[in-house]
């Protein structure tokens, strides 16, 4: 009551911003450059942070250039770091606005808002016998969360990178195989060619009897889904994809963000989500690839596409969207 | 009103071309809205809070006059930061494009009783799109005055200046009234209209929460200084509403400022809107601690212009507008705060008696009106 219009915690987080109850945030404290183009980024979480499993990400809400952008990253800390702080590791990629500002402007002091983490790209509480790592590019990330959290007995990688000099922790990974924690295979792409996956056969002969874990790009993992599957061993794969795969568009539409009152024409290959935020609507976002389900918004009326598969859902009472990865397919309602 | 169009001189051509100068000065501070612009709001945000804080801490000791004095001023003065250069421009928009929550148009409530989804419906949909249209723009005397000749006369404009002070006073009931239409809505039937009912309803619990505030808890805290206490936080609420019924007054009631006939804006172009807002409104000079003080609405034709620029960015913006009305050679009203305010008052006094009807041949008339 006494600080009406505001609440308390409006004025608790100017001098507080990570204390418990409030809204979720955490404070960058270090920048460590890995390779010329990644960087781990330490982040001290709010008293709110309920912890992670290895192999998880976390959506965390970055102001660039004063916008605030939410991405997701895999989390690359052990689950058990004593000093409470969470690392995880970012690749510029080309025109990423989050990614550059992260791994090459983000200072230590700043305050970026964060989610609880989340992904199911975890390891099983039965410790298998055998592990395979699938990897490439920064598609190590989440791996390297396990690899820091849990020793197994038995533990082949495989990681695709361009050069030497661009596999994210390789010093790390090369103390673990001299410590025979694990054996590592190194694709390097500009000289050896992307990875043929029938080359597994030969690199780990075992491999179908392996619990494997695969993270990377498109092609890699729908590659990879393939030979397990022409195996008949797909249950032994586990994948994470950190892009949409988006290949469906059709028709727009009017699109209506209802509690804004606000209307634009859509075509039907942009996402609603790009949609929203162009036209100046507060649209919750996260991964913008279709995983994290940090978007989803009431669709009040009309249809809209997903992109990723070109299905068309229509409005009905409950139905949610993932404005992420959907587009206008004729007049529809959004309510935001 | 004039009986001479200031704008005759402009061919449609020109107008357009007016139009695409004015977007182009708008593209290039959306271009280059960045970190910079987003760390002054939040310093402004926290700077208030902090301020508010304070006073209210002083103010706990108010008994003590030096301390009435200081945490009246401090309270006061966060006030009006509160409602001009955060919650105006906050509830323009000025700040989404940061796509921070708590500093959002849809999400943002401010230290005024009526409510903040209310008040942006009257203020930017109807004010702004028919900025000094007579009949359409209700910001024209806010329908208790006549502040243009060619308003119509009634013995109750006697007493518009008595009005137009009591007003000032209570300035923010004033606005929530006319943000609910009261006026309107309390004709017969319409009383009854449950959208109506719904929004006073909204408007009586922020008044409620509003007044618990000012004006029973924060004096129950001081304890034995409840009595000054409460002199202090009703002051400090008089002090900001005089103070923006003022700066708000400047912006368009100013000898010079034009007003419109509903049957101009008719099929209005982008570069006709325009023209409209620059003609209709007038700013106020000063230092920056003035402009700060008014929310930047001293830069009223900038901000009538471009509504939902950051406001930090008007007084750049200022320099290349007032450029163009010279090219164009049209008249950028401004002046000192005391003089506006004076020129405004003036006006108030002068239509609180009938005129005669400007003379204007009335063919003539009708094919001259662009702004009339």
């Amino acid at each position: 009551m006494i600080t009406t219009p505001l609440l308390p915690s409006d004025y608790l987080d100017l001098v507080s911003p990570l204390r418990a109850g409030a809204d979720l945030r955490g404070r960058i404290e270090a920048v460590h450059p890995e390779t010329g183009d990644a960087a781990t980024i330490v982040i001290r979480p709010g008293r709110g942070w309920r912890g992670h499993t290895a192999g998880q990400y976390v959506r965390i809400g970055v102001d660039v250039d004063g916008r605030r952008l939410w991405r997701a990253y895999s989390i690359t800390s052990p689950t058990d770091r004593k000093d409470g702080r969470v690392t995880i590791t970012v690749k510029a990629i080309p025109d990423g606005k989050v990614s550059n500002h992260l791994v090459r402007r983000a200072k230590p002091g700043t305050l970026v808002q964060l989610d609880q983490p989340t992904g199911d790209f975890v390891l099983p509480e039965a410790k298998p016998a055998k592990v395979l790592y699938l990897t490439a590019g920064s598609g190590i990330t989440p791996v390297m969360g396990m690899l820091r959290d849990i020793e197994f007995d038995d533990v082949v990688m495989v990681h695709s990178a361009p050069q030497p000099q661009d596999v994210i922790f390789r010093n790390e990974l090369h103390d673990l195989v001299a410590e025979k924690k694990l054996r590592l295979t190194e694709v390097h792409t500009d000289t050896d060619g992307v990875l043929d996956i029938a080359r597994l056969d030969e690199l780990v002969p075992d491999w179908a009897e392996r619990e494997t874990w695969a993270c990377g790009p498109a092609g890699l993992l729908d590659a990879a889904e393939e030979f397990w599957s022409a195996h008949g061993v797909e249950e032994r794969l586990h994948t994470e994809r950190f892009r949409p795969g988006i290949v469906v568009a059709g028709d727009g539409g009017e699109v209506t963000f209802s509690a804004t009152r606000r209307t634009v024409d859509a075509d039907g290959a942009t996402p609603l989500l790009d949609v929203g935020e162009e036209a100046g609507v507060l649209m919750p976002s996260g991964c913008r690839m279709g995983i994290c389900f940090g978007c989803v918004t009431p669709l009040k009326a009309g249809a809209v596409r997903d992109l990723r598969t070109g299905e068309i859902t229509e409005a009905e009472p409950g139905v949610l969207i993932q404005t992420c990865v959907s587009a206008a397919a004729g007049p529809c309602d959004i309510e935001r | 009103m004039t009986a001479i169009d200031p704008t005759a001189h402009l061919t449609a051509e020109q107008i357009e071309e007016l139009g695409r100068e004015l977007d182009a000065i708008r593209n290039e501070v959306i271009a280059s809205r960045g970190e910079k612009d987003a760390a002054y709001i939040r310093r402004v945000i926290s700077a208030q809070r902090k301020l508010e804080l304070v006073s209210r801490g002083v103010l706990l000791f108010s008994f003590f006059p030096p301390a009435w004095l200081l945490g009246t001023a401090g309270l006061s003065v966060a006030k009006i930061m509160d409602n001009m250069e955060i919650g105006h421009n906050v509830l323009h928009g000025q700040w989404d494009w940061m796509r921070d929550p708590k500093i959002h148009s849809t999400t943002w409530e401010w230290d005024h009783v009526s409510p903040s989804d209310q008040w942006r419906h009257s203020h930017n949909e109807l004010h702004h799109t028919y900025t000094n249209v007579i009949g359409k723009d209700n910001d024209l005397g806010y329908g208790i005055m006549r502040v243009d000749e060619d308003q119509k006369w009634h013995p109750l404009h006697l007493g518009q200046p008595l009005w137009n002070f009591i007003n000032a006073c209570f300035f923010e009931y004033g606005i929530a009234a006319y943000d609910l239409e009261l006026g309107r809505n309390l004709h017969k039937r319409r009383r009854k209209n449950p959208e109506f009912r719904a929004r006073a309803k909204a408007v009586g619990r922020k008044i409620r929460k509003q007044v618990l505030k000012d004006y029973v808890i924060h004096p129950l805290l001081s304890g034995p200084s409840f009595l000054t206490t409460l002199a202090a936080t009703f002051t400090a609420n008089l002090v900001r509403n005089v103070w923006s019924h003022s700066v708000i007054m400047c912006g368009h009631f100013p000898e010079g400022v034009q007003v419109f006939e509903r049957r101009s804006i008719k099929g209005e172009t982008r570069g006709q809107w325009y023209l409209r807002q620059m003609m209709g409104s007038a700013n106020i000079s000063g230092s920056r601690a003035m402009h700060f003080m008014t929310g930047n609405l001293s830069h009223q034709i900038e901000h009538h212009l471009f509504p939902d620029l950051p406001s930090n960015r008007y007084a750049e913006v200022a320099v290349k507008v007032r450029a163009l009305f010279e090219k164009y050679e049209l008249e950028y009203v401004t002046g000192p705060l005391p003089k506006q305010v004076f020129s405004a008052w003036h006006k108030v006094f002068r239509l609180s008696l009938p005129n005669k009807k400007p003379k204007v041949d009335a063919p003539d008339r009708e094919q001259e009106l662009v702004a009339a």
